[in-house]
């Protein structure tokens, strides 16, 4: 019980922190994805805008639902939500707190892709190649055959022959790709002041005391629910063991009227003798084991230890043939 | 009271280096994203200087701001400034030093960047390449004859090495420029420093009794809140403890009475020791169904936030 109470308070002093570091686990992989992605602009008209958006887009979503199922308070936020009233009553403000922080932590990974992918610049000069005017820069391939949007598809692709000499792919690529660090960049700073006055103001308009109230009765409903589950998981352990136990018993309870029984009862026991038997539950034989297991497979018994408590003392008599009481427990 | 005393002893002693841990860390993180950030200049004569300097202000103030939202000490100082009164009187001082403190420790990432990016020099490159004179570098022969437009334009190509074709002057330029953008770079290092140095030699001049007052004040201030969070999040363990151990003695009550008419309650006063616990253990719940009913009504009829006194 003591080991138990240490693993319960060490995982309550970090569920904080447990929840931030898988955050945090999800942002660096997302990274790392980004990184490892083998980025394959198609360098056609139709098809550009297209996979640029998809690259975009899908991964984030992927990496936010992930962030949703990966994190412990959906579970409680969705019990507190879901619950029908009962003897309590529900505080919505608990739920739209869970909420909240639920999403914050959900929306780091999604967030980071975003970013890497527009300060790298890669998809926006996928997607934004075509649209750029081709007389800013000098040096358009002229002696293709092609006309300039399906040229402007290709400068995405440094390996196409069109562009063997000429710095003209170059340069586009340069100009988009500052235009996909600016967005990024604004946007982060955007996020960030977000952030600070989120911090700085917040106590200004929102009344404290309610938050501290909301907080602590949040942190209660999870630490009930993981109390819960770990009393009933030790619950199960000793109803499990007392059913068990039982098993044995009433095991030994038929045996004793099958089987045959030596004639000579000692009243003189050791103590560690009288320990071991207890173990052995009264099953000390190759057919008694053999029985008791199939009857294990064969026939579990009924999920009820109420028995065991106010199971009457196993008790023998040994009577003569005539039916004089010779010996007895009772 | 041994738990608070170990607690109070981590949590007093690691205040202020886990700050500066972050602190350390987020200087770190700002040199490693200069690296890893992929210098891009247009090279194009309207875009450079924003460019250029943009690069030079926009991540500094971005890191300083990232400072404050990290630093958990921002919220005790929002909170302790708009407090009500009630009964602790409200010292001016300690906002002032709170908010002195966090400002000092944001600005070290930003002055990581700012110095970084002055001493690799690409962005001054950038953003200045359109402001040389070019005959002090190669033969003027290169731009003779060419308009205004066309001279800038070719100067704006100089920082990107695959847009620019004469190398040699190129290296000269790059040159030139690196070394004025160091020059600014080892100038800035050095008033930050000497602007720290004088801060911390002068402060004690003045005001050093006060000073230490409020610097005790505002620690406390940070403990304090640190230890009611702790309180509460025992609290809450406790309350919960409780209260589930009252549920299922609740639920048991009620089975108790109906297996008590079934079977005959007889020899549990003889019942060793070990047994006895173990009853307890099962707090009342030997049965399949009786099971099924904890489990079921702990979902549809939670019990109310209201622990009975017992004993």
């Amino acid at each position: 019980m003591e080991r138990l109470k240490l693993v319960l308070q060490y995982f309550q002093s970090n569920s904080e922190s447990i929840s931030n570091g898988i955050c945090i686990i999800l942002a660096l992989v997302s990274v790392k994805l980004y990184t490892s992605f083998d980025f394959n602009c198609p360098c056609l008209p139709q098809y550009n805008k297209l996979y640029s958006l998809g690259v975009m887009t899908v991964p984030p979503i992927i990496l936010f639902f992930l962030g949703v199922l990966v994190n412990r308070h959906t579970g409680v936020m969705m019990d507190e939500w879901m619950r029908p009233i009962g003897n309590r009553s529900k505080n919505p403000a608990v739920v739209k707190y869970l909420f909240s922080a639920m999403i914050q932590r959900a929306l780091l990974a999604p967030m980071v892709w975003i970013l890497v992918t527009l300060l790298d610049g890669k998809i926006f000069i996928c997607a934004f190649s075509v649209s750029v005017d081709p007389a800013l820069f000098q040096g358009l391939p002229n002696n293709t055959g092609l006309d300039v949007i399906k040229i402007m598809a290709k400068v995405p692709c440094r390996e196409d022959v069109i562009f063997k000499n000429s710095s003209f792919r170059k340069a586009v690529s340069r100009y988009v790709r500052c235009y996909s660090q600016a967005v990024g960049w604004s946007i982060l700073l955007f996020l960030i002041v977000l952030g600070a006055m989120g911090r700085l103001i917040k106590p200004c308009f929102d009344d404290h005391a309610t938050f501290l109230q909301t907080r602590y009765w949040s942190n209660y409903l999870d630490v009930e629910q993981k109390l819960f589950d770990e009393t009933c998981v030790l619950h199960a352990r000793d109803f499990a063991r007392k059913c068990v136990v039982q098993f044995f018993e009433d095991m030994r309870e038929d045996t004793v009227l099958y089987l045959p029984h030596p004639p000579f009862i000692t009243n003189f026991r050791e103590d560690w003798e009288e320990e071991e038997e207890e173990r052995l539950h009264g099953i000390t034989k190759q057919e008694q084991v053999d029985q008791l297991l199939n009857k294990w497979y064969y026939s579990k018994p009924e999920l009820d230890v109420t028995r065991i408590s106010h199971r009457p003392k196993t008790c023998v008599t040994w009577e003569d043939r005539e039916g004089n009481t010779l010996y007895s427990d009772v | 009271m041994d738990k608070f005393r170990m607690m109070f002893q981590f949590l007093q002693s690691n205040q202020e280096s886990f700050m500066n841990g972050i602190c350390g860390i987020m200087a770190l993180a700002s040199a490693q994203m200069y690296s890893a950030f992929e210098f891009n200049c247009p090279c194009m004569p309207e875009y450079n200087y924003t460019y250029g300097i943009g690069l030079l202000i926009i991540p500094p103030i971005w890191f300083f701001l990232l400072g404050f939202v990290l630093n958990n000490n921002v919220s005790v100082l929002a909170e302790e400034w708009r407090r009500p009164t009630g009964r602790r009187t409200k010292d001016p001082t300690i906002l002032r030093y709170m908010f002195c403190s966090i400002t000092q420790r944001s600005l070290i990432a930003p002055a990581v960047w700012v110095s970084v990016t002055l001493m690799d020099g690409k962005s001054f490159l950038c953003a200045f390449s359109v402001n040389l004179d070019i005959d002090r570098f190669g033969n003027a022969s290169l731009v003779q004859g060419m308009s205004e437009s066309e001279r800038i334009k070719l100067l704006a190509r100089i920082p990107c090495k695959d847009l620019f074709q004469h190398q040699e002057i190129r290296a000269a330029a790059s040159r030139y420029i690196k070394c004025i953008s160091q020059a600014c770079g080892w100038m800035f290092l050095l008033m930050m420093t000497f602007t720290a140095f004088l801060i911390r030699a002068i402060r004690p001049c003045f005001t050093q009794a006060a000073f230490l007052k409020t610097k005790y004040w505002s620690h406390y201030i940070d403990i304090e809140r640190k230890m009611f969070d702790e309180t509460c999040k025992e609290h809450a363990k406790s309350f919960a403890k409780v209260c589930i151990h009252q549920y299922f003695e609740n639920i048991s009550g009620e089975m108790r009475s109906f297996h008590f008419r079934r079977s005959s309650r007889d020899g549990s006063d003889d019942d060793s020791e070990d047994k006895k616990s173990d009853e307890e253990k099962l707090l009342g719940i030997r049965a399949q169904d009786d099971m099924n009913k904890v489990l079921w009504n702990w979902h549809t009829c939670k019990p109310a936030l209201a622990l009975r006194k017992d004993e």
